[in-house]
């Protein structure tokens, strides 16, 4: 596997320096072994805009590790334009978008394409983005995703956001931006710790733990009002928060009948119902995918263990057994694995498990990985690591082939949490 | 528990200590003698408090009293034989002065799980306050709560810093509501 250790800087210039230093940038560390060449031409129309789309759309598939991006500069086509499959072949593209921006009457601008593969000389089909001005690099994340899934068969994710916690300055910052780390905007900004941010499946609200009132206390925040309400503030702490897939129930840790144990409520803060008994620590409370069972951490058999119990409570089965620490377990969207960090001689690695055949494979070689996210279509994980003393995320394929890293100039940042498909 | 017997020793030196004169500090108010403690031998004397409003015999570096912090080992929420004199001292001051509280605060290091790491700061506080409690020490004198990793007392990534981390401190709050918490 070939190391590209190519730098991306993003948009850096257009930002005030108060901004940009709370920015991320991504650098890759791994790609696929065998990538997908493809072929994004200049679309027709504004060419300042549809550069901001198609250098976009360009740097997506680039970044995943997938693709092979193939020079198209100077070529400008747009969806209707004939495509010469023989020469594009001959370029070294299977596949070729090509496209146009149109301003509608009511100043919106729609962005159109289609993709083409060349070794069949066929169009696979296309689509047709409206968007504003300031959500333009959002048209060529779809367009990235709309590519992405013709051709893998997979969904793509580049359209998604991400949420993080970036520590600066003594201040603790709640951020969402953009997959790619772009357009970054700060939800909450507290001199107490935030942890455990986690999405709702809807992708509109995020559950965490602040620790504004010197105590650990869960939050439901609603992004766009920035309305937020408490979940859970009852004596001792309150925290690991982890939503039910219908995005009604939250699963959360109290310490108010002594350890911590797992409870479920509703999102408003009521109904609430235990669902474990022991008498070690039991926390990291993850819903399956199908919403039947939860996964945990518990110590209750000498060290800290991922068991999983049903989502009503009941006894627990144990699921990891290699090692003595083995936490934060994060079952993927798929339903097929399970993501967590295991310590393996004094190294905090993250590993994935079949939950089919409980096979283990340790993906990283990391010291520091912590807080694993899956992306919404279970092809990555995103984690905190550490890096020279460090904090930064790295995000890596569930083969573990692919790596990228995350980072901001002046700051730690912590507690990724992958946002779910925007619909 | 067995060990703790051991510390009777040790308090009876403390006791020792919070008997040799202080510096007289005429500006303390007068109602701060009494500070609300009903033994009638209140430690609680004008003229001996600190600035955070705490008797020195608290705060004096001299004092068994000011050690306030017990470590842990690795992964582990046991209080150590090692502390257990400590532990036992506080109990005596707390069951002697039942006008003061107590938070206990656990800390872990920074490796690991953030969430477990908050479970297992809160095991070590509970540790602290269920021997507290042994010794005699009313419940609702004492709080105990977790800071997890989130505020480590060294910001360094190496074994010390670690060993240091891994720790639950005694705040203390006079009856007057002055103190640490």
């Amino acid at each position: 596997m070939s190391k590209i250790s190519r730098r991306i800087f993003l948009l850096a210039g257009l930002l005030t320096a108060g901004f940009a230093q709370a920015q991320l940038s991504i650098e890759i560390t791994g790609a696929g072994a065998n990538r997908i060449p493809v072929a994004i031409a200049d679309f027709a129309g504004d060419p300042t805009l549809a550069r901001i789309v198609v250098g976009t759309a360009r740097a997506d598939l680039e970044r995943s590790g997938l693709f092979k991006m193939i020079d198209a500069s100077g070529a400008t086509l747009d969806e209707n334009s004939p495509v010469d499959h023989a020469a594009w072949r001959s370029r070294g593209a299977d596949a070729l978008a090509a496209g146009s921006l149109v301003r509608l009457p009511d100043g919106r601008i729609e962005a159109r394409f289609r993709l083409n593969d060349t070794q069949k000389a066929v169009a696979l089909g296309g689509a047709a983005y409206v968007t504003n001005n300031a959500q333009l690099r959002l048209a060529g994340h779809r367009i990235a995703d709309f590519i992405y899934e013709k051709l893998t068969g997979e969904p793509g994710v580049f359209s998604t956001r991400i949420a993080y916690v970036v520590k600066s300055r003594g201040q603790y910052l709640l951020q969402i931006a953009d997959a790619d780390g772009q357009g970054a905007a700060t939800a909450l900004t507290s001199s107490e710790p935030i942890i455990s941010p986690v999405w709702s499946p809807d992708g509109g609200r995020l559950a965490y733990v602040s620790f504004e009132k010197k105590k650990p206390v869960i939050y439901v925040h609603t992004l766009s009002t920035g309305h937020r309400h408490i979940v859970a503030n009852f004596k001792g702490s309150n925290s690991a928060p982890a939503w039910s897939p219908d995005g009604n129930r939250l699963a959360v840790v109290l310490s108010k009948d002594g350890n911590s144990q797992i409870y479920s409520v509703n999102v408003d803060g009521s109904g609430l119902r235990r669902l474990t008994q022991s008498a070690g620590i039991d926390t990291e409370p993850r819903f399956a995918a199908d919403g039947t069972s939860i996964f945990f951490t518990s110590d209750r058999g000498g060290s800290p263990q991922i068991y999983r119990v049903d989502a009503g409570g009941g006894a627990a089965q144990r699921v990891t057994f290699e090692g003595s620490y083995n936490v934060s377990p994060r079952p993927s969207p798929d339903g097929r694995s399970l993501a967590f960090i295991t310590r393996r001689e004094g190294r905090f690695q993250l590993a994935i498990m079949d939950l089919a055949s409980r096979q283990v494979q340790v993906l990283t070689d990391s010291n520091k990985d912590e807080s694993p996210s899956f992306a919404p279509n279970s092809r990555m994980i995103l984690i905190a690591t550490e890096v020279g003393g460090r904090g930064l995320l790295s995000a890596v394929s569930s083969d573990g082939r692919i790596k990228q890293r995350l980072s901001v100039s002046a700051g730690d940042v912590r507690e990724p949490a992958w946002g779910p498909f925007i619909k | 528990m067995k060990k703790l017997l051991i510390p009777a020793l040790l308090a009876v030196m403390v006791a020792a200590c919070s008997t040799t004169p202080l510096p007289e500090d005429n500006n303390a108010p007068v109602e701060n003698r009494t500070g609300g403690s009903n033994t009638g031998v209140a430690p609680v004397v004008a003229g001996d408090l600190d600035a955070s409003g705490l008797p020195r015999e608290l705060t004096d570096p001299k004092s068994q009293l000011a050690q306030r912090s017990i470590y842990f080992d690795l992964d582990k929420y046991e209080v150590k034989g090692d502390y257990q004199a400590l532990v036992a001292a506080h109990a005596k001051y707390l069951v002697a002065n039942k006008g003061f509280k107590v938070l206990i605060q656990g800390n872990t290091d920074e490796r690991g799980s953030r969430e477990y790491n908050l479970s297992l700061g809160q095991k070590r506080a509970d540790a602290v306050k269920r021997a507290l409690i042994l010794l005699g020490v009313k419940e609702d004198q004492i709080e105990s709560v977790s800071l997890g990793e989130e505020k480590p007392k060294n910001p360094g990534h190496d074994e010390a810093a670690y060993a240091e981390n891994r720790r639950a401190d005694i705040l203390y709050r006079a009856p007057d509501g002055r103190g640490e918490f």
